[in-house]
């Protein structure tokens, strides 16, 4: 059996989308009365849950403590039953702690930490259901949370991955386009100001081919940003509607 | 915009998975045909008025096939008549899945706006997208949603003004879904009742490959081969180590035998003996099929027979005997070979094949044999009305399949190439064997060539060093209109001298990515036929801008060495530059200069310089092992009006000859360091594996009979052997030794660095080795000249320069080429020799025993460098008395035995019996063996002789 064709000459993809487009995004804010934000995303198959905790004063050890912002922080764990073959450790693996790390490194940058001297800001966000572009849909999650719970941030920061197949740049990649080989390009972006969270690639691409990418990345976030702020103003008008104002 | 999702479940192998799939559905999927009022589509594919004239559809029509149709009949959806063809996405998917090349062909078709054949994305389409249901096979999901999208067409179509109405015509074979889809109204037609409607083309028939219905009319009931496995049985035999998987080779001197080779793990592979034609079952030259070795003591040795397939037999008496006759062979237990059996095929490997008609004894049949030009691959049984027209011409044809009642595979007729015996014909079909892309350039490419007048600009001269009064020149062989090295050599002021080679600077011109560097690397490398050229780039590059001709301004790639009194490197460096010849030589031109004394102007001295350095260099080459073999090459004088061959000689080689090939040699090496230097994963190399030993059992056993021993276990030890190997007064012995030391070798290949550890050039004797200096005529040279010119900071990378995957598939390319082109060229000389015997009649001539098979001697003419084979058996003569020692190998016929080496006196004439294989027939003269040997022929009569000399 050959191999996937992951862009077909029509310019279909697998899935039936076009090069540029984006899998459908659905979200949820508030999810849980409990903690002090939470969300629920779904960008195709991959769903997500985020839930945000704080600002509150540092537990552990106090010698985290930072004199002049808020610690941040993140942890990302997946569900056992989210991938094709259930998964052993739910968290505490090399590839989750990384991907705890860049969460911290994306919010850091976005969040306004110095408004919470000595204090910290937790976030936990889990994968349910997994299908290619977990940071991504993990950042989102975060996001909508985050402002869920209140905490003041720069912008939104929207995330989304983008992968290079036959000279074109394909955006929101599901899991059959990441594993099918080639680049897998993740962006987390401050739409509104441009400015770049987190970039992170693995797989090595031509200089000549970054430009392209990143556009098309860039592209595919300000699209997501636009669906989050949707949910967000939604969301804002059912609370504001029933607590009467 | 709607999306809306479905899912699709899917297991994979090794545990079942449950995948999950978005699947969205579409609403802007037009359908991409110009009546069409209601989509919203930018282009159209399929046009307004589209004409076929048929009996059973009077109306302007679409055609939309399905999936058999398009593999079975890939060569009528090919012809240029047939247009406005709808292709499905799961047309197109099921194709994919299931045969490689049709695929391609299938995409090719689809890119050809001629042809306007649109692909319709019906998958993905919200109102075509159908689900599997319970209990359906995947099949016949897919044949439903072949009906659906059907349907969905004929209903679009109709809400068109009427005026411009068409309809869709689905073409199925299967008969199933053909009820199925009449039950729902839509217009069917199998694939043979439409193409046998279309009234202006009846020669489209010939053109129809034979499908199962049609096999039971055409072949007897016996059952002639056993039946082949199921690819799910070959499988697990495969991996239960029952069955072995392999390339089917056909011999090419005898129809009932072939080798199969099984890769196994890494480098070890082994070769599997099949003898008989239902061992043989059904496997066609090159097929990757699945074999079960036979137990130890049904092993048999290869034959040395040679035998061919003399066409239809009366009965299988004949054939059995020829069967017995080739098991009785030698037996000796040490020469038995692994012998198996073919049980199943796991991959047709059929393209096309070249041939002649062999008409049918039946004057009105329409069933004719069809003989392939390659005798590896068996007759093909055809059916066609035009016999009487391609009788005598060169035709190809296709194969569609092979029943196991049927003594020969079914296949059908493409097209004609041209009348037998003529030389483009005979061209032609060299270059379609030899799959040698030789079509003229298309426009796209001539698009990229420079605009003339052409000058260097200020540009060009800004980023290049300007080397145009160094005193350069070019050394050639006569005739020679690619010149793509020149040399130049002067002294330093430190007593070193400094020697340039500067190389076309072929990659200026051709731009990575565009249409005629793909063109280039498709094609891979120039062809030299006799009497023709293949070019790999246009004319105006090879012949002009990048030819280095003497007295105009070129660009280049230059190397420039300082080297020392012992001819030792002590500096290089790489540039490109602007040169300006000074003098474009022949080899014996440039000898003549050097040898003249009086002649002392600076292009001399330079080529004296160089003449004394590459002595130093080749001294120090061979002290280091590299090898000097020997092949007979011939060249051939073209009449200048006729192209006929007048005469042939063999190649002679100069002392300048192998001065430039020093200073080349140099080149590479030394680029070859710097590119791996510098991209130690993508650099383009080329390597010459060491051969096994078994390789040189024949050079062994060559040497014994004449009482010498050739060393084999180093290069350095070949060479120095084969030095010493003299024998008084036959001065040609070493000569021959040489050439069949070269047949012991292993191919020279290219590679990519980084998918490769052993870099060794064995004949060399270099540790790294690359091609750098004939870019014009090779492609890998432009990519070294790329890589070269980012090393040194000339150039810039591209994506697929650096991807070594791409690099090593490249390289696969090129080696398929030049092997290719290599067989293309040798058949070239081939033919044009027969050209040659047949102006000149009959000719005695001495020559040498090659190789002695067990009914045969091959014999090497070195007057010519022609081999052939002299046949001791006859079909209308008793067979001579034959006694074959294997081990000596000598062959005793009627007391007189033949060793190896032995001096032979034989008559060369053209047997011409057989149109489609001329071939040369030699027949020995000396020694004299009654009822062997021939007269010696009489000379030929004076007039003819006369009008040859002059």
């Amino acid at each position: 059996m050959a191999g996937l064709e992951l862009l077909s000459d029509q310019g279909y993809r697998l899935d039936g989308r076009k090069a540029a487009e984006l899998r459908k995004v659905q979200a949820r804010m508030g999810v849980f009365a409990q903690a002090d934000g939470s969300a629920y995303i779904e960008q195709g198959n991959t769903k997500a849950l985020a839930v945000v905790y704080g600002p509150h004063e540092v537990r552990g050890s106090r010698s985290k403590t930072l004199h002049d912002r808020a610690v941040i922080n993140c942890q990302y764990s997946m569900a056992t039953f989210s991938t094709a073959e259930r998964k052993r450790r739910p968290h505490g693996d090399r590839k989750s702690t990384e991907m705890s790390l860049h969460l911290k490194q994306t919010f850091e940058a976005a969040v306004l930490t110095n408004l919470y001297p000595r204090s910290q800001i937790d976030i936990y966000v889990k994968i349910l259901q997994s299908d290619g572009g977990n940071y991504s849909a993990c950042v989102n999650a975060a996001t909508l949370a985050v402002v869920d719970a209140g905490i003041p941030m720069r912008d939104y920061v929207c995330a989304c991955t983008a992968g290079f197949v036959d000279e074109t740049p394909l955006a929101d990649l599901c899991h059959a386009e990441e594993s099918g080989g080639g680049t897998s390009l993740a962006l987390a972006l401050l739409p509104r100001g441009g400015h770049i969270a987190l970039l992170q690639m693995d797989a090595r691409l031509h200089q000549d081919h970054l430009e392209t990418l990143m556009e098309a990345a860039m592209t595919a976030c300000k699209g997501v940003s636009k669906v989050l702020d949707e949910v967000v103003r939604q969301h804002l008008q059912e609370v504001s509607a029933l607590t009467g104002e | 915009m709607l999306k809306s999702k479905t899912f699709v479940k899917k297991t994979r192998s090794g545990g079942i998975m449950k995948i999950v799939r978005e699947h969205y559905l579409r609403d802007d999927i037009w359908c991409g045909s110009e009546v069409c009022t209601e989509c919203k589509q930018e282009e159209t594919v399929l046009q307004k008025d589209t004409y076929i004239e048929s009996n059973l559809c009077s109306f302007p029509h679409y055609l939309l096939p399905d999936t058999n149709i398009v593999l079975s009949q890939i060569d009528i959806l090919e012809d240029p008549l047939i247009k406005n063809v709808i292709i499905l996405q799961t047309v197109l998917q099921e194709v994919r899945h299931r045969s490689a090349p049709i695929y391609k062909r299938l995409k090719d078709i689809l890119h050809d706006k001629e042809k306007h054949f649109y692909t319709f994305t019906n998958e993905h389409h919200r109102e075509t997208y159908i689900e599997r249901e319970q209990g359906e096979s995947a099949n016949d999901r897919n044949d439903r949603a072949i009906r659906i999208s059907t349907k969905w067409y004929s209903d679009h179509l109709n809400n068109t003004p009427t005026d411009k109405r068409l309809k869709v015509v689905l073409l199925t074979n299967d008969r199933g879904n053909k009820e199925k889809a009449e039950e729902s109204g839509l217009l069917t037609y199998r694939c043979e009742e439409y193409v046998k409607s279309l009234i202006a083309n009846p020669e489209l028939v010939d053109r129809l490959a034979l499908t199962n219905d049609d096999k039971n009319e055409i072949t007897s009931s016996k059952v002639l081969f056993p039946e082949h496995l199921p690819l799910s049985r070959i499988q697990s035999g495969i991996k239960s180590g029952t069955f072995q998987q392999g390339t089917f080779r056909a011999s090419r001197d005898n129809y009932l035998e072939a080798t199969v080779f099984v890769h196994g793990e890494g480098d070890d592979s082994t070769e599997v003996l099949i003898q008989g034609l239902q061992n043989l079952n059904r496997a066609v030259h090159q097929d990757l099929v699945a074999v079960e070795i036979l137990p130890l003591n049904q092993w048999v040795a290869p034959s040395s027979v040679v035998l061919q397939d003399e066409g239809p037999k009366e009965d299988d008496v004949t054939e059995e005997e020829e069967e017995a006759e080739l098991k009785s062979g030698p037996s000796g237990a040490a020469s038995r070979k692994p012998t198996g059996r073919v049980v199943g095929i796991i991959k047709r490997n059929w393209r096309p094949f070249c041939g002649m008609l062999f008409l049918s004894q039946i004057k009105e049949a329409t069933r004719h044999l069809f003989t392939p030009a390659d005798r590896r691959i068996p007759r093909i049984r055809i059916e066609t009305r035009q016999a009487a027209t391609l009788a005598g011409q060169r035709i190809m044809v296709a194969v569609d399949g092979w029943p196991k009642h049927s003594r020969y595979p079914n296949g059908h007729f493409v097209r004609s190439l041209g009348s037998a015996g003529d030389k483009e014909t005979e061209t032609e079909v060299l270059l379609l064997e030899h799959d040698v892309p030789h079509q003229d350039f298309s426009q796209a490419v001539l698009s990229f060539l420079p605009k003339m007048p052409w000058n260097i600009t200020e540009e060009d001269m800004a980023v290049r060093e300007d080397l145009r009064n160094l005193t350069v020149c070019s050394v050639d062989p006569p005739g020679c209109t690619d010149i793509d090295d020149a040399l130049h050599c002067r002294d330093l002021p430190n007593g070193n001298q400094e020697v340039g080679v500067h190389i076309a600077d072929v990659s200026h011109f051709i731009r990575p990515g565009n249409a005629m560097d793909l063109e280039a690397a498709n094609r891979g490398t120039t062809v030299y036929l006799t009497g023709r050229r293949i070019d790999m780039v246009p004319e105006l590059l090879s012949s002009n801008l990048c030819s280095l001709r003497s007295s105009v301004e070129r660009l280049a790639f230059s190397c420039i060495w300082e080297i020392n009194d012992k001819a030792e490197i002590v500096k290089t460096r790489f540039t490109k530059s602007v040169i300006n010849s000074k003098a474009s030589l022949t080899y014996a031109e440039a000898q003549m200069r050097i040898d003249d004394a009086n002649m002392n102007d600076d292009t001399t001295k330079s080529l004296r310089g160089l003449n004394r350095l590459a002595k130093i260099l080749k001294k120090r080459r061979i002290e280091k092992g590299a090898l000097t073999l020997s092949s007979p090459e011939v060249r051939f004088h073209i009449d200048s009006e006729t192209h006929d061959p007048i005469d042939l000689q063999t190649k002679e080689l100069k002392e300048t000859n192998s001065m430039v090939e020093e200073f080349m040699l140099l080149a590479n090496i030394s680029v070859a360091q710097k590119i791996y230097d510098e991209f130690s994963e993508c650099a383009l190399l080329r390597k010459h594996p060491a051969p096994p030993p078994s390789n040189y059992d024949i050079l062994n056993k060559a040497a014994k009979s004449k009482d010498m021993v050739i060393h084999t276990d180093s290069a350095k030890a070949l060479a120095d052997s084969l030095d010493a190997a003299q024998v008084d007064g036959f001065p040609y012995f070493n000569t021959l030794l040489r050439i069949l030391a070269t047949r012991c070798m292993m191919q020279a290949v290219y590679f990519c660095s980084g998918m490769d550890s052993d870099f060794h050039h064995y004949g060399l004797a270099s540790p790294i080795y690359t091609h750098f200096t004939s870019p014009i005529r090779r492609y890998s040279d432009i990519i070294v000249h790329r890589l070269l010119a980012v090393a040194i900071g000339a150039d810039s990378t591209y994506p697929d320069l650096m991807d070594k995957h791409k690099q090593s598939a490249l390289c696969n390319n090129l080696n398929y080429r030049h092997k290719m082109a290599q067989y293309a060229q040798r058949a070239s000389v081939a033919y044009h020799t027969q050209l040659f015997f047949k102006s000149r009649g009959i000719l005695n001539e001495e020559g040498f025993i090659l190789f002695v098979r067990k009914n045969a001697i091959i014999v090497l003419i070195p007057k010519f460098g022609l081999e052939g084979t002299v046949f001791f058996e006859n079909k209308d003569k008793p067979s001579p008395k034959l006694i074959f020692n294997e081990e000596a190998p000598s062959l005793t016929v009627e007391g007189h035995s033949f060793n190896m080496f032995d001096k032979v006196k034989v008559t060369i004439s053209l047997d011409a019996s057989n149109v489609q294989h001329q071939k040369i027939r030699m027949s020995l003269v000396e020694p004299v063996i009654s009822g062997v040997s021939v007269a010696p022929s009489e000379p030929e009569p004076e007039v003819k002789r006369a009008k040859l000399d002059r």
